[in-house]
């Protein structure tokens, strides 16, 4: 046998169209439409496409109802428009897609979907002072790098982290925890700040495992936490691993409750999870949907849309939209620095919360809703508020 | 004990996936020389057709253990054709190139198979609709579900039937000879481009089998599954001795239970250094262990180069 194993190293040569942007609408005419163009990132395919085209849904549906109101800034009519992107949920794609959203001179940018896409693009938006809101990052160092451009819509995982991990504590009644995360900016980090807080409320970590957001076999690592006995299973990660995590939880026997942070808080863990869906627990930031004032409008005018059910961000994404939407309206312009100027003065009642911004670009008081898996649905628990133990104040 | 029991089990099942697949390596291998490299995307080709049937006939109202036989013969049907495709396109017109050339064509091959399943299928994770129960049997303080004992039960009855096939059938003599002198064999009235297309039509069945046992185990398929299952199996063969079809089946059945007790134990054992996240890595340390200190497998003789 002879062959040399470099040849099995080969690479797919993704070959990127640029776009040529004709339509950059001349902004310093004083007649016509004023455009203001809204870029939007996600993983469009892949296994988190279900997640990317919910997201692009729900802000589509932002914009349309946006243009439906027909605003006008000094008597110019304002037309919105939607640009998407697929960054396939892979941190150098996502910079790609920055650097196209910054060359095609967007106004704002909604996105990213994943906090491991969302970080290092948010520097590029930054350099170029365009203002970014994502609806679903939810990595505390995404706010944390103190750059004026930065604004989330959906709590963070500290402060997700540590609702999780008093809830497995105090109301799971886990004594031994097994942790067990994608090794993603997501999924790591959701589990190291659950962690801490499980381990404050008096929990033990008995097993601490890893994974990759591409696997499906978690056999191994679930055998070896089944041979440490613990109370509840944690995992930091997306649907496309809880779903199967679950089923081979059931398969194996594991009596553990299995806890999950908003990764894995939607429709396609129940379809892809099916019996096994039944009795895990699982996080999302904000009220139930049913709960949220225009919670269950939102999901009729949604389904009538896009003939979907709503994953679990598609309202967060409609409400980030809205909240750049809004602070367009109170500068009259559409300039990427006049929203900016106005975006830390938010307060707007959106689909999901109240929206304000702290300092640092994080929702201010925020909550978090629990939810069961119960006859093939998330049923809501309770929302405990994040306002409880405030984030420590972070000066720019 | 119990655990250590368990994780075997895993790796058994893993095991006789990895065995299906590397004996459609070791068999085009044994009777051509060469590494079909577009194999594990037949598998992926076989997982995704199966699928595809099953959702089609269950929505018929097809009982699920008809389903199931119907989904397997349609996926093995589609990945045999694929196969014999393969091997009058990419392989026959390079019979007597050099050795590097049809392993080109071979991964040209896998990337083409790649790209047309994102165009048929998309790029999304697909949803295997579950044929059989899902409960496990405590067996022995070690849980198997239904899909694993098939798993198991499949894999291990089909090498029976082939090693069958190959040792004590008229067929499996021209195959022997075939592999041993074309040439010979061809004098002898043996027709080389059969059996040669014979080994792609039983390696593809197989491969069908296998990417449908595999979907139905997870619950999941999607475009790129083919490429780490393919390498894996690829190892497995190697592991055991290349061209050599019991080596196919040690070779693969060892391979799982090493990546299930690595990804099991390597966390405790060195104290969190390395963690579970390195369970695709085990099998590629396998492979460089095997060419480096016994190239010829477990199970494989020295075969001499062919003038």
């Amino acid at each position: 046998m002879n062959f040399s194993f470099t040849s099995l190293s080969f690479a797919l040569a993704a070959v990127l169209g640029l776009v040529a942007c004709s339509k950059n609408a001349p902004s310093d005419a004083t007649t016509g439409p004023i455009v203001i163009r809204f870029g939007h990132a996600a993983p469009l395919t892949g296994p988190q496409a279900h997640l990317g085209k919910d997201n692009e849904n729900g802000a589509r549906l932002a914009v349309e109802d946006a243009n439906a109101a027909g605003l006008k800034f000094g008597g110019r009519q304002v037309k919105f428009e939607l640009l998407s992107e697929d960054d396939q949920s892979d941190p150098r794609q996502g910079n790609l897609v920055a650097q196209k959203f910054v060359d095609a001179k967007v106004n704002a940018v909604i996105g990213h979907l994943n906090s491991g896409t969302t970080i290092p693009a948010s520097r590029l938006y930054a350099a170029a002072g365009i203002p970014q809101v994502s609806p679903s990052a939810t990595n505390p160092a995404y706010t944390e790098q103190g750059f004026k451009t930065a604004f989330r819509v959906m709590a963070n995982d500290e402060q997700q982290g540590k609702v999780l991990g008093k809830y497995a504590v105090n109301n799971l009644q886990a004594k031994t925890i097994a942790v067990i995360d994608d090794k993603t900016a997501y999924g790591e980090g959701l589990a190291t700040e659950f962690k801490k807080a499980a381990v404050a409320a008096g929990a033990t970590v008995v097993a601490e495992e890893h994974t990759d957001d591409k696997s499906v076999d978690f056999k191994s690592i679930l055998t070896t936490i089944k041979g440490k006995r613990p109370d509840l299973i944690f995992f930091g990660g997306m649907d496309p691993q809880a779903a199967p995590m679950a089923r081979q939880i059931k398969q194996l026997g594991v009596t553990a409750k299995f806890l999950l942070g908003d990764g894995g808080c939607n429709v396609d863990f129940i379809k892809n999870a099916a019996d096994a869906s039944e009795g895990c627990y699982c996080s999302l930031p904000g009220m139930p949907l049913a709960k949220m004032a225009g919670g269950a409008q939102f999901a009729q005018r949604y389904k009538a849309r896009f003939n979907a059910d709503i994953q679990s961000y598609a309202p967060y994404a409609y409400d980030a939209v809205m909240v750049l939407v809004e602070a367009a309206k109170h500068a009259q312009s559409g300039e990427p620095d006049k929203i900016l100027a106005e975006l830390p003065k938010t307060d707007y009642t959106g689909v999901t919360a109240r929206v304000m911004f702290d300092p640092k670009g994080d929702l201010k008081d925020g909550v978090i809703s629990l939810y069961v898996g119960k006859n093939g649905a998330w049923e809501p628990l309770e929302t405990i508020s994040t306002a409880v133990s405030p984030a420590p104040t972070f000066t720019k | 004990m119990d655990i250590f029991l368990q994780q075997v089990a895993n790796g058994l099942t893993l095991g006789s996936i990895y065995a299906l697949v590397a004996l459609g390596y070791t068999l085009v291998y044994g009777i051509l020389g060469l590494i079909n490299f577009a194999h594990g995307e037949v598998v992926m080709v076989g997982a995704l057709a199966s699928l595809a049937a099953t959702k089609f006939l269950l929505a018929a109202g097809l009982p699920p253990p008809v389903v199931f036989v119907l989904a397997f013969l349609f996926a093995a049907v589609v990945c045999m054709t694929l196969g014999v495709v393969i091997e009058r396109i990419a392989y026959r017109p390079l019979r007597n190139a050099p050795r590097l050339a049809p392993l080109i064509t071979a991964i040209g091959v896998s990337i083409i198979l790649q790209q047309l399943a994102m165009m048929i299928w998309g790029r999304s994770y697909h949803a295997m609709p579950q044929l059989l129960p899902e409960t496990a049997y405590v067996l022995g303080g070690v849980q198997i579900t239904a899909i694993q004992l098939i798993i198991v039960g499949v894999a291990a009855l089909t090498m029976a039937a082939l090693l069958v096939l190959v040792n004590r059938t008229r067929l499996g003599r021209a195959m022997r000879a075939t592999a041993e002198n074309p040439g010979i064999a061809a004098l002898m009235g043996v027709d080389a481009n059969r059996i040669i297309a014979l080994a792609f039509l039983i390696g593809s069945a197989l491969a069908a089998l296998a990417g449908m046992l595999v979907a139905s185990n997870y619950g999941i398929a999607h475009y790129n599954m083919g490429f780490m299952l393919g390498l894996k199996a690829f190892t497995a063969a190697v592991l055991g001795g290349i061209g050599n079809l019991a080596g196919a089946v040690v070779g693969g059945l060892l391979l799982g239970v090493i990546e299930a007790l690595g990804a099991g134990y390597i966390g405790d054992l060195t104290g969190g250094v390395l963690g579970s996240q390195y369970q695709d890595v085990f099998a590629f340390f396998v492979l460089i262990g095997v060419l480096v200190l016994r190239p010829a497998g477990l199970l494989g003789e020295q075969v001499a180069e062919r003038a």
